[in-house]
């Protein structure tokens, strides 16, 4: 366990991470200064910490799903819905707590409707999760009749903007969140019987894994971790944005997770390190910010950036890096 | 109510150049409006006072939601022309293929009036254009800035919006337009906020950061209201008070950049008039009244609201237009 540990150190994710902070560095001298204000730490470093915790969240319920040879391109649109069902509870009257934990359940609700699909019905991921990913925003706009409905709630807007022992709460919530989810896959057989039904999961059925229980939990987890992304961006921004609220987000988290390691075939997996994946992703998104580039280069620039990094990642450049570099994923394999 | 009475004149000025006023009736007219969808508040707001503007008026409107589709448009159109209304309305989703939909309505002799924006066909095949001009919006955004800020220094941070959209380029060159010539006034850094309050916050939040924590930035042009909330809400986290320590100066006019205004938070928004149907009726009664061609492109006012434009007033005008 130890060994491994420090195997996963020396990652070419970290190294990738490392190295876009040094580019940011190099671009912006002071990148690495942080500050203390307000009570809470400041500085383009935690802009990374905070603006990368949703991407986060996303790829911890999003690499479970992977790993079952799965997607789940709904989770841009669940966030949605949970803005939206947070932020219109929370003005109709309702206590925080409720609004969050209807949020957190419709969240729920919408994962094990991909997983219903998937598991039960035996629906291609790409397609049935696809299904939520249209329907979802509309529900959202639905819900907030087309409006931003802006809030003043103090506990949504801590969710989204406040801070714990100075470090942004959605950080800390991103941070807690993935802790659980290594502890509880890797210290039971959980996250063993995920590989094997992503390997093969007639093979995994018949090895006696309830694969279809399997495969509602981790379609749930997703849905549940969207939701926890949908109230933070909304409490981000004090209100719900239904057209916006998470678009696109559903790619930056499969790709947190590629980046991570993991394959889309299914199979082996790493919570850590697609959060360090999203990381990355964030850290390329705050750099191109701060740099100054004109903004016409922002998606050739981060194109170019992930182009590198998957390079580094692949089979042939960890047959022609030393052993003890070679992705932690297929070194853990042997 | 009195919203609309403003709008409705500044309306009847833009098509007084057609000599008739508005005071013509059409009352029991059938009018067909094709709009885009709803993908945005003031999209929304331009459904809710074309609907008032017709009830105003005693119009019967035939209201069809293209949900973003050109072909929903061209099917509702040729609805409308097989229902045989008197006048078409339209929000065109996109600028090309509409001169076959177009030859057909003039055909059947129905007018038809494009909202907003504009196409690519033919310019005797509609009957006029009602549409804002984006760059006079940019230019009076940076009007207002030149006049407020004299001679002192001044480092302007741009949020832009979508990179590549009409609305971005122009007013982008519209604020350049006005800045250029007051050397004091200088765009330091310019990022796009894709016209959203989560991008505009996550870019002023970087701004803010590589400009010595926000001391060397006078004023925030961004190129919509939502984008300049989400940037307030960046420099109160930065611990600077934004409308003091940083200007913040935007476009469109929706209703919670009034909040911000009132509360002191932002100082300047330059409408983006939601009432592009208004101006399309006045044109549409004069026609009919005694043939009066109006001008090609009737321009919407770019008016500009402050502190001094009761701002409190102006958000409980426009809170229930669906923005």
């Amino acid at each position: 366990m130890m060994r491994r540990t420090l195997g996963k150190l020396a990652s070419p994710q970290l190294l990738a991470l490392v190295g876009v902070l040094l580019i940011n560095w190099l671009l912006f001298p002071n990148f690495f200064r942080i500050t203390w204000q307000d009570g809470r730490f400041f500085g383009s470093l935690i802009d990374v910490l905070n603006r990368g915790a949703p991407v986060a969240i996303l790829a911890v319920g999003m690499v479970g799903v992977i790993a079952t040879k799965g997607v789940d391109l709904s989770v841009g649109a669940v966030m949605a819905v949970a803005g939206a069902v947070a932020a219109t509870m929370v003005v109709a009257g309702y206590p925080a707590p409720v609004a969050v934990a209807a949020a957190l359940l419709v969240g729920l609700l919408c994962g094990l409707w991909n997983g219903i699909l998937v598991a039960i019905l035996e629906i291609q991921p790409i397609i049935a999760t696809l299904v939520l990913m249209v329907a979802g925003r509309g529900i959202a706009q639905l819900i907030t009749e087309g409006f931003i409905v802006t809030f003043t709630d103090p506990v949504l807007i801590y969710i989204g903007t406040g801070s714990f022992f100075g470090f942004p709460m959605a950080a800390v919530i991103a941070l807690v969140l993935m802790v659980a989810v290594t502890l509880i896959v890797r210290r039971t057989a959980l996250g063993l019987f995920i590989e094997a039904v992503g390997v093969n999961r007639a093979a995994a059925s018949l090895a006696g894994i309830r694969s279809r229980m399997l495969l509602l939990l981790v379609y749930s987890l997703s849905g549940l971790c969207a939701a926890i992304a949908g109230i933070i961006v909304a409490g981000d921004i004090r209100g719900a944005d239904a057209n916006n609220a998470g678009l696109w987000l559903e790619l930056d988290a499969i790709l947190a997770v590629v980046i991570g390691g993991t394959s889309l075939l299914g199979g082996r997996f790493s919570v850590p390190l697609a959060v360090v994946g999203a990381l990355i992703i964030q850290a390329m998104n705050t750099g191109i910010l701060v740099s100054g580039f004109p903004p016409e280069f922002n998606l050739i620039v981060k194109a170019g950036l992930i182009f590198i990094v998957l390079i580094i990642q692949s089979p042939l450049a960890s047959r022609l890096a030393p052993p003890r570099l070679r992705p932690a994923v297929k070194g853990a394999a042997k | 109510m009195s919203i609309i009475t403003k709008l409705a004149l500044a309306a009847g000025l833009a098509t007084a150049l057609s000599t008739a006023g508005f005071a013509q009736d059409i009352s029991g007219k059938v009018i067909g409006f094709s709009q885009i969808g709803s993908e945005s508040g003031w999209r929304a707001a331009e459904t809710a006072v074309t609907r008032q503007q017709a009830e105003e008026r005693g119009v019967d409107l035939k209201f069809a939601d293209a949900q973003q589709k050109q072909e929903n448009q061209i099917k509702a159109i040729r609805g409308f022309i097989a229902q045989g209304v008197d006048a078409i309305l339209v929000a065109p989703v996109v600028a090309t293929g509409w001169d076959d939909v177009l030859a057909e309505a003039n055909e059947a002799e129905i007018p038809v009036v494009l909202l907003d924006r504009g196409v690519d066909a033919p310019e005797d095949l509609y009957l006029t254009s009602v549409a804002s001009d984006q760059v006079e919006e940019g230019r009076v955004a940076g009007q207002w800035l030149v006049d407020n800020v004299g001679d002192t220094d001044c480092n302007v941070v741009e949020l832009q919006g979508t990179v590549g959209s009409t609305p971005a380029i122009n007013r982008k060159q519209g604020f350049e337009e006005a800045i250029a010539g007051h050397d004091n006034i200088t765009i330091s850094q310019s990022q796009t906020g894709d016209f959203t309050r989560a991008k505009g916050k996550e870019v002023m939040e970087a701004f803010l950061k590589s400009s010595n924590g926000g001391a060397d930035i006078c004023a925030v042009y961004a190129h919509n209201d939502d984008m300049a909330v989400g940037a307030i809400q960046a420099i109160k986290d930065a611990g600077l008070k934004p409308g003091t320590d940083i200007k913040v100066v935007s476009i469109d006019a929706v209703p919670d950049i009034f909040t911000a205004i009132a509360a002191g938070e932002a100082n300047a928004t330059v409408e983006l008039t939601p009432n592009m149907a208004g101006p399309a009726f006045d044109a549409l009664a004069a026609y009919w009244a005694n043939g009066t061609e109006p001008e090609k492109f009737i321009i919407t006012e770019s008016k500009l609201y402050t502190a001094e434009n009761d701002p409190a007033g102006e958000y409980d005008r426009r809170k229930g237009l669906g923005y």
